[in-house]
């Protein structure tokens, strides 16, 4: 008994439990004044604690929709409509995959070669780190809209603007990671490897590359969090047609609550399922690499 | 200039040729091996910078030489123009963006991290259920949320300030309370042996031993708050600031002010981060990372 009071996922529960109860006691509160005011027009002047908690609950356009109402609105938008639909979370959601994933990807390859090229040029690491750091201090969500806007007047729309916002950011934390990984092995195993007369390519096949993989995998795990981010602020001024981040901004254009929270719960459930397959795979290939502790 | 539709090589050449000359410079200025400390110093400066310099010539030559519409991509001289010609307008984006969302949100959002994670520092339980939730979070698209505080907090500064403080609460909640398990056992044992109490420990061994990850925390935060600040501005803002500017001039394919916003914002925010990393320099100035000299 004791141990599951002590374990993580008893804590982890609890705390979650709180949320929903605060959740669930905000969205009355907030919905109270909308609620008084329906009810005085419909001139019902009378009635119960348990009525009224139930209809602040369960209105159409609450300021917080409650727990249930988002939950069910993505239940039916994500199985009860067919995936083609315009109206099904499962389209929206694919769309701001697919450009998160091949922004992911590019950004990803692209991190790794800018790392290679600082590691083995030294001209490179000085000028180009300074610059790589600052670019990270720059707001390129910011720019984001104006990158789709000007990419859609040269006739470039669709999947690869987003994913190019998502490869600016996803890049960064490769570069950095990878940069640090390449760096990671020490002078005596770099000294093993010249007793062994290795070519500079298979220093790097044989050594740097294998001791990179933990620093890589680390920084992915970041990189596709943020690429997520990239796409769904890349949706916002496309004229919101498809994806997760169109739903948010029609929702708060026609001030649909339900909506917009649901897709930012679809957002949250991306996100932690594509750290996890990061994750498992990162397990897979350490442990194929005997490396896993 | 040549403002014909077809590219002009020579412009082209000449950009080729600095670029050149430029690259050359660097690896020679790379490969100094200076004694003397200050031009050491001078050299670490001045590759950055002549590379710096090597990319704004090569843009504006490009972009000349290839006669590159503007509404693609302007040429920095006239991002500078725009920018000399509309400090008021600038300004008044940047009191009303920076000054006011920024800086207020990114203030409430660290400091009740902190002191979050100060309170729950005294509770296993609220740790172990906490940090993995943190951690969590910190992961999500945060910026979504905008739309619902524009919604609830109306459309000036205090539904941005209310998303900074969302984005900026969790890095600082987690690394604050990595920080605070940093000092280890026997130095926690010697704060005993000194019969000190728990806040003697935790003002004179547990923070500054938290110092390089609160100041870590303070770094990645100083971005996210401009980031959250632009972007919770797309979703609806009074006639000014600098989301606003940004999405109405594009629409208008005003590029050039476009950029100008980019440009402040970007020089904001490194010197918000620079300014940081120099506290940080003096508070933790006892941490290998800056006690070794550089970086």
């Amino acid at each position: 008994m004791r141990a599951i009071f002590q374990s993580k996922t008893f804590a982890i529960l609890t705390i979650l439990l709180t949320l929903l109860v605060i959740w669930y006691v905000m969205a009355v509160k907030l919905n109270t004044p909308w609620q008084l005011g329906v009810y005085e027009r419909a001139g019902t002047s009378e009635w119960t604690t348990s009525q009224f908690i139930n209809d602040t609950l369960n209105q159409k356009r609450p300021v917080l929709p409650s727990a249930h109402q988002v939950f069910s609105e993505m239940y039916v938008t994500i199985f009860q409509k067919p995936i083609t639909s315009k109206r099904s979370l499962v389209y929206h959601s694919w769309i701001t995959l697919s450009a998160t994933l091949l922004g992911f990807a590019i950004g990803t390859l692209f991190g790794i070669l800018i790392a290679i090229g600082i590691t083995n040029n030294k001209a490179l690491d000085r000028s180009l780190m300074p610059w790589v750091i600052a670019s990270q201090t720059i707001p390129i969500l910011a720019i984001a809209p104006m990158i789709i806007v000007v990419l859609n007047a040269i006739g470039l729309s669709g999947l690869l603007p987003k994913a190019l916002i998502s490869t600016y950011l996803s890049f960064f934390p490769i570069v950095v990671g990878m940069v640090k990984g390449f760096r990671s092995p020490k002078n005596i195993q770099l000294d093993l490897m010249q007793t062994y007369f290795a070519s500079p390519m298979q220093i790097f096949f044989k050594l740097r590359w294998p001791s990179a993989l933990p620093y890589l995998f680390t920084s992915m795990k970041v990189a596709i969090a943020i690429a997520l981010v990239g796409a769904i602020v890349g949706e916002l001024p496309t004229g919101a047609v498809a994806g997760l981040g169109a739903r948010l901004l029609t929702g708060s254009y026609y001030g649909q609550t339900v909506q917009i929270w649901s897709a930012l719960f679809m957002a949250a459930i991306l996100a932690a399922s594509l750290v996890m397959i990061v994750g498992l795979i990162e397990k897979r290939v350490t442990k194929n690499m005997g490396l896993t502790t | 200039m040549n403002y014909g539709a077809a590219t002009n090589w020579t412009i082209v050449f000449f950009t080729f040729v600095f670029w050149l000359l430029a690259w050359f410079l660097n690896s020679w200025l790379v490969k100094q091996e200076e004694k003397n400390p200050n031009l050491r110093n001078f050299n670490t400066i001045a590759v950055p910078i002549i590379f710096g310099i090597t990319l704004l010539v090569v843009w504006e030559g490009l972009v000349r030489g290839f006669n590159v519409p503007t509404v693609l991509l302007p040429p920095p001289s006239m991002i500078w123009e725009r920018i000399i010609n509309s400090t008021d307008i600038l300004w008044l984006d940047f009191k009303q963006t920076f000054l006011k969302a920024v800086l207020i949100g990114y203030a409430l959002g660290c400091g009740s991290g902190f002191l979050v994670a100060i309170a729950i520092d005294r509770s296993p339980f609220l740790q172990r259920g906490l940090l993995p939730l943190g951690n969590f979070v910190s992961a999500l698209p945060i910026v979504g949320v905008a739309p619902i505080m524009v919604m609830w907090f109306g459309f000036d500064w205090p539904s941005k300030a209310a998303v900074v403080i969302i984005m900026t609460f969790f890095p600082m909640l987690v690394n604050t309370v990595s920080g605070l398990s940093a000092s280890n056992n026997m130095e926690r044992d010697l704060m005993r042996t000194y019969a000190s109490s728990y806040w003697q420990t935790l003002f004179k061994l547990r923070l500054p031993a938290a110092g390089p990850f609160i100041f870590n925390a303070l770094k990645i935060n100083s971005t996210l708050a401009l980031i959250g600040a632009i972007v919770a501005e797309f979703f609806g803002t009074p006639i000014y600031g600098m989301g606003f500017r940004i999405s109405t001039e594009v629409g208008r394919m005003n590029v050039d002010m476009v950029w100008a916003e980019i440009a402040m914002a970007a020089v904001a925010g490194s010197l918000f981060y620079g300014v940081i990393a120099l506290i940080e320099r003096k508070v933790t100035f006892w941490h290998p990372s800056i006690r070794g000299g550089r970086n």
